[in-house]
């Protein structure tokens, strides 16, 4: 390892400009003649819309359009798309109801657009809308998504009777039968995974340009993957051909998955753009986040898991109920079915598994991927089980995972996922020994002296990330491919660009993806610059989701590097008059093994474009591509262990210690990996103690502000502790893992398991705000 | 419409306003000074802080005019030329960020914090003084790790002037 190469905790170089205001985010830009553009949202769960008259606004100060849905359907902009398609049990497609980027005729979801002004400032836009009349005819609503397959249930879409969207399954039904049949135990289970916003800090934001002289738009755009909302506009929008759309992501405050769809917003901000013949900026507020952002998780379970008189697990089987909210959104099939079910093995010898999911339209906001999306559904669900098992079972629930773990690999589950590493002991040992788990035991007694309530809650996780191998997600239903491309610009004077398809709100790509240049080439990470996030300087990519960025985009950066090495050597051997075969790279050199010749990488870089002097039937230029397509996931795993106090007479939970042990494979910039573990577990704890978005029983969302929805702020986090543990991923040549979603996926289940593990009972749904554990306690 | 005039990172500013204009947009929108970011429409993120006459304000809940005649810094004005200000230095050093979008307005409370409890800190009162800063990415703990170690390097740094 050199001091900037793989395994070092280097400072950012992306920092300076965050820490001295100087970062670019889409609301900083602004253009010449650019309107504002402010959306007229329905403030009904559920109504037919009567008629929209924005005649009054018109005559307003500033105003330039006031446009309607029905507009931009007459105009031909498609709907948005589900990209993923989900078949159910009985062969069926999954049924998708038509969603227009402003509704024309009904609303389904409070804060969906029916109309949008645009005027010269955003005041004039807000005052303008504000006059605009909307005649609505209010419709019966369901949010609740068992409420929504009652008979009866108010009905959202006309092509998906009940509400119902798939009813899927996977797994052997028959196998889990038989396991179940011969059990000496079975554990039945109960539970919901809350619904939460994601709330990346920087609201959502678009501005749309038109150049009327050469039919093209650009787009700069809060996207964690802008070259997808290029294609997606392009192909199934039809906004504009992708020659014609530029797609600019620059700097993006936070993703966690809210940023990866295309929202109406962006369509209709270009589409309004092309309408008025002026740019049109979009700067979306914190009400307007947690109306129109994608949420995560909704899911309500049922579960039982059988054991033998040894205690080892014979079977699983789950039920679930997957509130979809009003609208399919992207990549929202695949949540509760391929990145959830898949993972219900968890880190566990399980032999036979079925699981039913039943996916369900009702009059809330569209739920989709949030940090970790199906995982932690799955992680949180599987561990709370074993919890409750080891509970019933009166064993130690460490012991009683460690009897069921995975100890050879590769393992084949019963649920699609090939596990390919790991090693679940290793962890799960390194997060004991650092809370003293041994020692527990007195620790709560003395507790109990003192009149608290003192629990321990354990949880390992496992999860499959750095999406995907395409043939396989193909074969799965998905819309797209998810491979990466990198590109490499050795300039003429040795400087490095680096452009990657990968996308970087807060991952610390341009430091990360620098070291791996470094480790390689020998060459400063100043002297590398990373390039993401323009289509029209990207080739082409899939964006950064599911912890994909260093394992497949990573992995396209070192394809692309190999062949940059391959001719690289090539001129420096004719230069060296050696052997190619003789050559070797150290420091930045290009050696002749066994000699003392040299030369330098700016030096093969000036020859390879000077041309001068280069090997017969060379091309001049140094630079090289490379779209990699991984050939399995990988398999992060770990074991994160909770000990937190209970206030009886509050019912307030305070945290000892928070520890975790990861296996991430290796790690490029441990500090950068940690920083990601660190807000995954703030996330997590943040779903089990605090967040919940609510909705009454008509649709109406009750926690649209930070003044209702409860964000983890610092003193509701403990410091953590965070090690490591390592096994080499084997299907990417770094040996890397995905580690951003990890914290995420882990967390709530330790700090449940240790909340009902001091309450002495196992009634307790997330959030365990003060309020729930104080029942929970005292009945 | 009002004009409103005041020193904005040491410099005389004039700017012609309506009167509902927050400072966080005179800032953004009139004087192109981005760095200070909206995260919320409810003063709770904290991504707006600046400094007024020496104290931590969420901008998003001043009216520019009531900022006339005021000594306002934003994240822009606290490094002295290419030097970092101690916090914008341990925020970089303990990975205090990632996104980037808090920072700002974590760096100008987290000065604020030091100066009111003149560098004598510990964990649990940072975390405290945090509470009007939500940050979305780092879970805090570097952030508390940054803000102990700049409360240490501004003592070193006021003991020598």
């Amino acid at each position: 390892m050199g001091v900037e190469g793989i395994g070092a905790s280097v400072v950012r170089k992306e920092d300076r400009r965050f820490i001295t205001g100087k970062g670019r985010y889409v609301d900083d830009i602004k253009l010449l003649g650019m309107t504002h553009a402010h959306f007229i949202r329905s403030p009904h769960a559920h109504a037919k819309i009567k008629g929209i008259d924005g005649s009054a606004a018109m005559k307003m100060p500033g105003v330039v359009a006031v446009l309607t849905g029905q507009e931009i359907v007459d105009d031909k902009i498609g709907n948005l798309i589900c990209g993923w398609a989900i078949t159910s049990k009985d062969g069926t497609p999954m049924k998708m109801g038509a969603w227009p980027a402003m509704a024309p005729e009904t609303v389904r979801f409070v804060g969906q657009a029916v109309a949008v002004v645009l005027a010269e400032t955003k005041n004039q836009a807000r005052d303008a809308a504000e006059a605009v009349v909307v005649n609505y005819e209010e419709l019966p609503a369901v949010a609740d998504v068992k409420a929504a397959i009652k008979p009866g249930a108010p009905q959202l879409h006309p092509e998906a009777p009940g509400n119902v969207i798939y009813d899927w399954h996977i797994g052997d039904d028959a196998a889990v039968k038989a396991a179940f049949a011969k059990a000496a135990n079975v554990v039945n289970l109960d539970l919901t995974n809350n619904r939460l916003v994601p709330n990346a800090m920087e609201p959502r934001a678009a501005i749309a340009d038109y150049d009327t002289a050469e039919e093209h738009f650009t787009l700069y755009t809060t996207s964690q993957n802008p070259h997808v909302a290029r294609l997606v506009l392009s192909a199934f929008y039809n906004v504009a051909p992708e020659h014609k759309l530029r797609v600019i992501a620059p700097d993006v405050g936070g993703g966690f998955g809210s940023k990866i769809y295309i929202y109406p917003e962006e369509m209709v901000a270009l589409w309004a753009s092309k309408k008025v013949g002026r740019p049109v900026k979009w700067t979306g507020d914190r009400t307007e986040a947690f109306l129109t952002d994608a949420h995560g998780r909704d899911h309500v379970t049922h579960a039982e898991m059988a054991f033998d008189k040894d205690n080892k697990i014979l079977g699983l089987r789950v039920k679930t109920h997957a509130n979809f909210g009003a609208y399919m959104s992207l990549f929202s099939s695949a949540v509760p079915t391929y990145l959830y079910a898949t993972l219900l093995s968890g880190q566990y010898v399980i032999p036979a598994i079925y699981a039913e999911v039943l996916a369900v339209y009702t009059n809330t906001t569209p739920v989709d991927a949030y940090r970790g999306a199906g995982r932690p559904e799955a992680s949180y669900l599987l561990e709370r089980m074993m919890e409750t098992a080891a509970r019933q079972l009166k064993v130690d629930p460490a012991e009683l995972r460690k009897k069921n773990f995975i100890t050879t690999f590769p393992y084949q589950t019963p649920v699609i996922m090939a596990y390919d590493a790991g090693d679940f002991n290793a962890s799960i040992d390194a997060a004991m020994k650092a809370i003293d788990y041994a020692g527990f035991a007195a620790r709560k007694a003395k507790a109990k002296a003192d009149g608290k309530l003192r629990g321990i809650g354990v949880s390992c996780y496992i999860e499959a990330c750095g999406i995907a191998p395409s043939k396989a997600v193909g074969s799965l239903g998905a819309g797209v491919g998810l491979w990466e491309s990198a590109e490499i610009r050795v300039n003429p004077v040795g400087t490095i660009e680096v452009l990657t398809g990968s996308h970087s709100h807060g991952q610390s790509h341009e430091t990360t993806f620098a070291q791996l240049i470094a480790e390689r080439l020998g060459v400063p990470i100043s002297q590398v610059s990373i390039v993401h996030g323009d289509t029209d300087k990207v080739q082409f990519g899939m964006g950064t989701y599911g912890s994909r960025s260093i394992a497949v985009g990573g992995t396209a950066i070192i394809k692309a590097m190999e062949k940059i090495e391959s001719k690289a050597k090539k001129i420096a051997a004719h230069a060296l008059e050696a052997s190619e075969n003789d050559i070797v790279i150290e420091n930045g050199e290009f050696k002749v093994t066994g000699t003392d010749k040299s030369i330098a990488l700016p030096m093969v870089a000036l020859a390879a474009y000077t041309a001068h002097n280069l090997p017969d039937g060379m091309e001049p230029g140094l630079k090289e591509t490379a779209f990699y397509d991984p050939t399995n996931f990988t398999f992060p795993a770990g074991a994160y262990i909770c000990e937190v106090e209970v206030d009886a007479s509050t019912g307030k939970t305070s945290f000892v210690n928070f520890v975790a042990a990861d296996d991430f494979g290796r790690l490029i910039n441990p500090m950068v990996v940690e920083g990601q573990v660190h807000g995954g577990l703030a996330q997590g704890i943040g779903q089990a103690l605090l967040e919940h978005a609510v909705y009454n029983e008509n649709g109406q969302p009750i926690t649209a502000s930070f003044m209702d929805y409860t964000m983890p702020r610092a003193d509701d986090l403990p410091s953590f502790k965070v090690q490591h543990t390592t096994t080499l991923c084997p299907s990417n040549p770094l040996g890397v893992k995905g580690c951003g979603e990890a914290g995420a996926i882990g967390a709530s289940a330790a700090v449940i398991n240790a909340i009902t593990d001091a309450i002495g009972h196992n009634k307790l749904e997330m959030p365990a705000t003060p309020d729930r554990v104080w029942h929970a306690i005292h009945g | 419409m009002s004009t409103v005039k005041l020193t904005v990172n040491g410099k005389a500013v004039s700017a012609e306003v309506e009167d509902r204009t927050l400072l966080v947009h005179l800032l953004r929108d009139h004087l192109n000074l981005t760095g200070t970011h909206v995260g919320c429409d409810t003063s709770q993120c904290g991504a707006c802080v600046v400094h007024i006459d020496g104290q931590a304000v969420k901008s998003c809940t001043v009216l520019a005019a009531q900022a006339a005649g005021s000594d306002v810094i934003t994240i822009e004005g606290i490094a002295k030329g290419d030097e970092l200000h101690p916090m914008q230095a341990a925020f970089r050093d303990n990975h205090g960020l990632q996104c980037g979008y808090c920072t700002p307005g974590m760096i100008m409370s987290a000065i604020d914090i030091v100066h009111r409890h003149s560098g004598n800190l510990d964990e649990a009162t940072v975390r405290h003084e945090l509470e009007g800063n939500i940050c979305r990415c780092t879970g805090y703990h570097n952030i508390v790790k940054a803000v102990l170690d700049a409360a240490g390097r501004m003592k070193v740094a006021q003991a020598a002037e």
